[in-house]
């Protein structure tokens, strides 16, 4: 793994060539400018929209809802799976269930939500945490069990109760895992906000996007685009950066293993 | 008053089909305080078992086990065990430091005095400079002394030991050898002592108890009265350390053929 904040400059290079290519193509066929305009004018449009139109409404719409329901899940779900993780029979009882519903693309309770939320926040907040909470569930699970007998033995000769071993090995034990599954879930939770936006219309970036295409402004909508891709790599670099400040023996340690 | 006591201790476990095997059979013996005592037996005969309800980590069938007269459920606050398996015991998450002050940690006792100690202890085993180290950059070796000093930094009045240098290559268990019984004659710690190797048991002890095949009893309690301090060379050439292990060999092998 290349180590963070360095800048990788091939990656960058070659984005550089496919977004040239982009507008080379573009700007060589007219009849292909109405759905495929050029880099430059979609950059002009997101400028435009950002500044000194409604775009940044409806980033912040998404963000605030991308926000909510991720933390909302990764709170619910940590706490879950260490519960799950760290106890045979409350597993065993919701095993079965985890197993069924896991695998069922989450898109689809959207029209279930609807009914229960109507088409509020509550709604698309509400889906993103289902969504999200599994991968960090099914981690965290995964995380506390594979907890060493050992450590826990080392933790109870020296005194510890069962609270004090939840914060000070169960946790930090299953810290890697936990965050493999909040990595997971941070791309998870955007696919689902954009997607309930979509459906559900009025704001957000996915509604935004949609509306854009139906009016057949692509420019504007290849803005949108642009904005949600952006959202999405700026989530995932203040991920990494929280990550390499919170697990940062793990980084090392399994680094140095394969030396 | 003897400061650790086990009296007519058993266990069984039950195994798949109901039935139940006798792992650990009456076993009685007494520590005295600062004294070292090891376990041998041959392998396989519950001495770890017989450790970990010592350390109050399991529960023993019957009998008792008593630290300054008083019997135990649960593990004791004045005894610690040592794990053979150090890589799994140590938090990797924790540096030299943070593991060795773990269990001062636990009892709220976090102040510059508990550092001075951690950063003593750290000293005593050699380990020095290595504070901000984390386990797994360290050897096997030295990875153990971060698992002894976190041990007697928590100030046990009994530090239990499973094999501890089990897992080491043949010169540093030597090294790691005369690390523990320079740091017993200095902190005055009682030491109870798991081991298979019976050479290293008379090269540490003033007692060994022997223990026999499973189901296990003690069957022999023998006095180790070889001058301290103790010498890798001196001491294990000595004709009375080669009496006593061809004496205890044989005594185990008898009972391996049984």
């Amino acid at each position: 793994m290349k180590p963070p904040g360095r800048i990788n400059l091939p990656g960058l290079v070659t984005l550089l060539a496919v977004l040239l290519l982009w507008e080379g193509f573009s700007r060589g066929s007219a009849s292909l400018q109405l759905y495929f305009p050029p880099v430059s004018r979609i950059l002009v449009s997101l400028y435009e929209l950002m500044f000194f139109r409604e775009l940044l409404g409806h980033l912040l719409a998404t963000l605030g809802r991308f926000a909510a329901g991720y933390l909302l899940a990764a709170v619910l779900a940590v706490f879950l799976g260490i519960v799950l993780g760290y106890s045979r029979l409350a597993y065993s009882f919701s095993e079965a269930l985890i197993e069924f519903l896991r695998p069922m693309p989450s898109v689809a309770i959207i029209p279930v939500a609807i009914l229960f939320l109507g088409i509020a926040d509550a709604m698309m907040v509400a889906v993103t945490v289902y969504a999200c909470a599994w991968p960090v569930l099914i981690n965290t699970i995964d995380g506390v069990r594979n907890i060493d007998r050992t450590l826990l033995h080392t933790g109870r000769t020296f005194g510890l109760g069962r609270w004090q071993a939840l914060r000070k090995i169960v946790l930090p034990g299953a810290s890697p895992y936990i965050v493999t599954g909040l990595r997971i879930s941070l791309a998870i939770a955007l696919i689902l906000v954009t997607t309930s936006e979509m459906v559900v219309g009025g704001s957000g970036l996915g509604y935004f996007i949609l509306d854009e295409e139906r009016s057949l402004q692509t420019s504007n909508m290849y803005a949108g685009i642009f904005l949600v891709a952006l959202l999405g790599y700026g989530a995932n670099r203040l991920f990494v950066l929280v990550e390499g400040r919170v697990i940062a023996w793990h980084r090392r340690m399994t680094a140095g293993e394969t030396v | 008053m003897h400061l650790l006591e086990v009296e007519a201790l058993s266990k069984s476990y039950r195994q798949i089909g109901g039935e139940s095997t006798l792992a650990i059979g009456e076993i009685s013996f007494q520590v005295e305080k600062g004294e070292f005592v090891s376990l041998v037996g041959p392998s396989g005969c519950g001495k770890t078992t017989l450790l970990m309800c010592i350390a109050g980590l399991i529960p023993a069938s019957s009998g008792m086990v008593k630290v300054n007269g008083a019997g135990i459920s649960g593990p004791p606050k004045n005894l610690v065990l040592v794990f053979q398996e150090y890589n799994r015991s140590l938090f990797a998450w924790r540096s030299v430091l943070g593991n060795v002050l773990f269990g001062l940690e636990v009892r709220g006792k976090l102040s510059r005095e508990a550092e001075d100690r951690a950063r003593h202890l750290i000293g005593l085993v050699g380990l020095e400079g290595f504070e901000r180290h984390y386990p797994w950059e360290l050897s096997g070796g030295m990875q153990q002394r971060v698992a002894i000093a976190r041990a007697l930094a928590y100030g046990p009045e009994v530090l239990l030991m499973d094999e501890p240098f089990g897992s080491v290559d043949a010169l540093t268990r030597l090294e790691l050898e005369d690390t523990l019984l320079k740091l017993w004659q200095e902190l005055k710690t009682t030491i109870l002592f798991v081991t298979h190797d019976i050479e290293e048991a008379i090269y540490l002890s003033d007692r060994i108890c022997l223990l026999s095949r499973r189901p296990s009893r003690v069957v022999r309690g023998i006095e180790i009265r070889l001058e301290r301090p103790r010498n890798q060379l001196t001491t294990r050439a000595d004709r009375r350390f080669v009496e006593l292990r061809n004496d205890i060999y044989r005594q185990i092998s008898d009972q391996a053929v049984k």
